[in-house]
């Protein structure tokens, strides 16, 4: 048996102990797994200081696990690859465990190697980009496919799916891009009372707020909210569809998942999102002008009638115009990283943040494009 | 472990009652499994086996009732005392429940890291050693859980439960959505395991030929209670309805019939 336990032993007894007498490493107590953590930096010296021929005596040890003798059999093979010879005695009950773990039937993996430098790491993250890129052009080209097949033929088209992502992505959004929209044109409105005032320039405030609102920032704000808000959602029901094969099911009863998942979300969304963005223009103005009147002293109907003046219907439609190809960018990005979930679950929540990541990215890059084709065309 | 008793009870269930709103899923439950037995849990779907088990395993608190795991009760235990007693269980969850941004090497890995204070080499060697017990091919060691087959993920599991040599091994439907080799190959995995690191096995499953092959004694459960405990031969002779039932079926037969012939 072991000496008396030492301190921090646990219930089951001594720690594991290690001592050198003369040409003999004297293993004691208990090696497992919990314990072994006490002699592992230690044996190896210790066994090297017994000479070049060592005697390993185990038959002190109490209790051994697969990790207390894999300790002894890995670091009595690091000593013969250095030269020396090593004798291993133990208990006839160890002895076998030790056979165990010598059987050649055991392979054991070697570690894992590392994942390369820094320019494979680059050149696989590119080519990643790259596959993705390609991945998302054929989608939006198999999306347009199927599109134009289902308006060859209307009554395919999925109308109840439709309604729902109306209201669903539509309807239920209205609190938020409304309070949204309403708390940016105050802002809009309160940075712009400083200047303005300050050349008496004080109903101009209806210019501000109405073109930026309209033409800029009520179309990406609702775009955004959107994205967070539904394209996310899409792409979340979509990878989980993958990742438990109910897309796979879909196909084989003869559902083409693109009709069924994909184009009445892009159907809706085109619908829903000019129309909320209309909201968005109405509360947007509506912020300005109660901080046009608070700040400014520009009452209601002197903010209508230079907003009439200032903004013209080309600039609403200009806003609103941009609406539907937001739409399709959300619906199509979030679908497509959806369809892009693999495995496990933890794949649909990294597409669900690539969804969004990826659909604002590239609204702001459609709103950028928008900019400089309307200001080439002079609009 | 040397000197233990051998019929010394490893876990001892009394008298559990679980309620799930007005389902009632134990009526009373007691059990016992002795130390160094394999101790299966038998019963129809449904029957409330996997939320014995979750109890046994402090995931889940019955209503009524006490359960002992290894000399401690585990009913109403505290968090602190509860980690000392995990250590010294391994769980295999029905559906492996691999962590999946991990690989097989490294979810072997986690109980190692997190439980002892071995250095990272001494670790992955282990969890390689680990790995191959549970016989999956070293290339296995770096896959992802999404990259693995059934069988696989459920060795791959089963690698991580026997990471600390633990006392007592559960394991939840080891063979469930397996085809036949890969369930049989499960089977003579759990004999050899048991005859090479000796833990107290204890495992629930409806799957007969695992009951006929691997358990040593089986427990019955049916209506939130248990109607039979003994060796396969002996339920097979009872006259309770229940059993009756399991046992005459084809599919019984045909499990007896060929656990006969591999003798």
């Amino acid at each position: 048996m072991a000496a008396g336990a030492s301190p921090g032993a646990g219930p089951s007894g001594a720690g594991a102990d290690v001592e050198v007498l003369g040409g003999e490493v004297r293993c004691s107590g208990t090696w497992t797994v919990d314990r072994i953590d006490r002699v592992e930096g230690r044996f190896p010296d210790l066994a090297r200081r017994a000479g070049n021929e060592i005697v390993v005596d185990g038959s002190a040890v109490t209790a051994m696990d697969t990790a207390g003798i894999w300790l002894l059999h890995a670091t009595a093979l690091a000593l013969e690859r250095q030269g020396r010879s090593v004798e291993l005695r133990l208990r006839p009950e160890h002895q076998a465990l030790l056979e165990l773990i010598r059987s050649p039937a055991l392979a054991l993996a070697e570690p894992a190697a590392g994942r390369g430098g820094l320019l494979p790491r680059v050149g696989r993250w590119a080519l990643g980009a790259l596959d993705q890129a390609l991945a998302m052009v054929s989608f939006v080209g198999e999306s347009a496919i199927a599109g134009t097949r289902s308006l060859a033929r209307p009554s395919r088209i999925r109308w109840r799916s439709v309604l729902q992502n109306i209201q669903t992505a539509g309807f239920e959004a209205l609190p938020i891009v409304g309070l949204l929209a309403y708390l940016l044109g105050l802002v809009i409105a309160y940075q712009g009372a400083g200047p303005l005032g300050r050349y008496g320039a004080n109903v101009f405030v209806a210019d501000l707020v109405g073109l930026a609102m309209l033409r800029e920032l009520a179309p990406l704000l609702t775009a955004i909210v959107v994205a967070g808000r539904s394209g996310s959602a899409w792409a979340a029901q979509i990878g989980t569809m993958k990742v438990t094969e109910e897309i796979d099911a879909l196909r084989t009863v003869g559902i083409a998942p693109l009709e069924l998942l994909v184009l009445p979300k892009v159907l809706a969304l085109s619908v829903a999102l000019p129309l909320l963005t209309v909201f968005a223009d109405a509360l947007g103005v509506a912020g300005g002008m109660t901080m046009s009147r608070s700040e400014l002293g520009v009452s209601f109907q002197d903010f209508l009638d230079r907003f009439s003046q200032a903004v013209s219907p080309a600039d609403f439609l200009v806003g609103v115009g941009k609406a539907p190809v937001f739409a399709a960018v959300i619906a199509l990005v979030g679908c497509h990283q959806g369809f892009q979930a693999s495995g496990d679950a933890e794949s649909v929540g990294r597409r669900t943040t690539v969804s969004v990541v990826q659909s604002i990215f590239a609204i702001i890059v459609v709103d950028a494009l928008f900019s400089v084709a309307f200001s080439r065309l002079g609009i | 472990m040397a000197g233990a008793d051998p019929a010394e009870a490893v876990l001892e269930v009394r008298g559990v009652c679980t309620r799930f709103g007005n389902a009632r899923v134990h009526d009373g439950v007691s059990l016992e499994v002795r130390r160094g037995e394999v101790f299966a849990l038998a019963g129809a779907s449904g029957c409330g086996k996997s939320t014995l088990l979750r109890e046994i395993i402090l995931l889940h608190r019955p209503d009524a009732g006490s359960i002992r795991l290894l000399g401690q009760e585990v009913v109403g235990l505290r968090e602190e005392e509860a980690l000392a007693l995990r250590r010294r269980c391994g769980v295999m969850f029905e559906r492996g429940a691999l962590f999946g941004a991990l690989t097989v090497a490294e979810n072997v890995g986690v109980p190692l890291r997190e439980q002892t204070r071995l250095s990272g080499p001494l670790v992955e060697q282990i969890g390689a050693l680990k790995i191959a017990l549970a016989g999956l091919p070293p290339g296995a060691a770096s896959l992802y859980p999404s990259e693995l087959s059934g069988g696989m993920r459920k060795r791959a599991a089963l690698a991580r439960a026997i990471a600390l040599d633990p006392e007592v091994l559960f394991l939840d439907e080891p063979t469930a959505g397996l085809d036949p080799l890969s369930a049989s190959g499960f089977d003579d995995l759990i004999r050899h395991l048991k005859a090479l690191l000796g833990p107290t096995i204890v495992i629930v499953t409806h799957d007969l030929d695992l009951l006929w092959r691997v358990a040593d004694r089986v427990a019955f459960m049916a209506d939130g209670r248990i109607v039979g405990v003994g060796t396969m031969q002996e339920l097979s002779r009872t006259e309770h309805p229940v059993l009756r039932q399991y046992f005459v079926g084809p599919r019984g037969r045909g499990a007896r019939e060929q656990s006969w012939k591999r003798g």
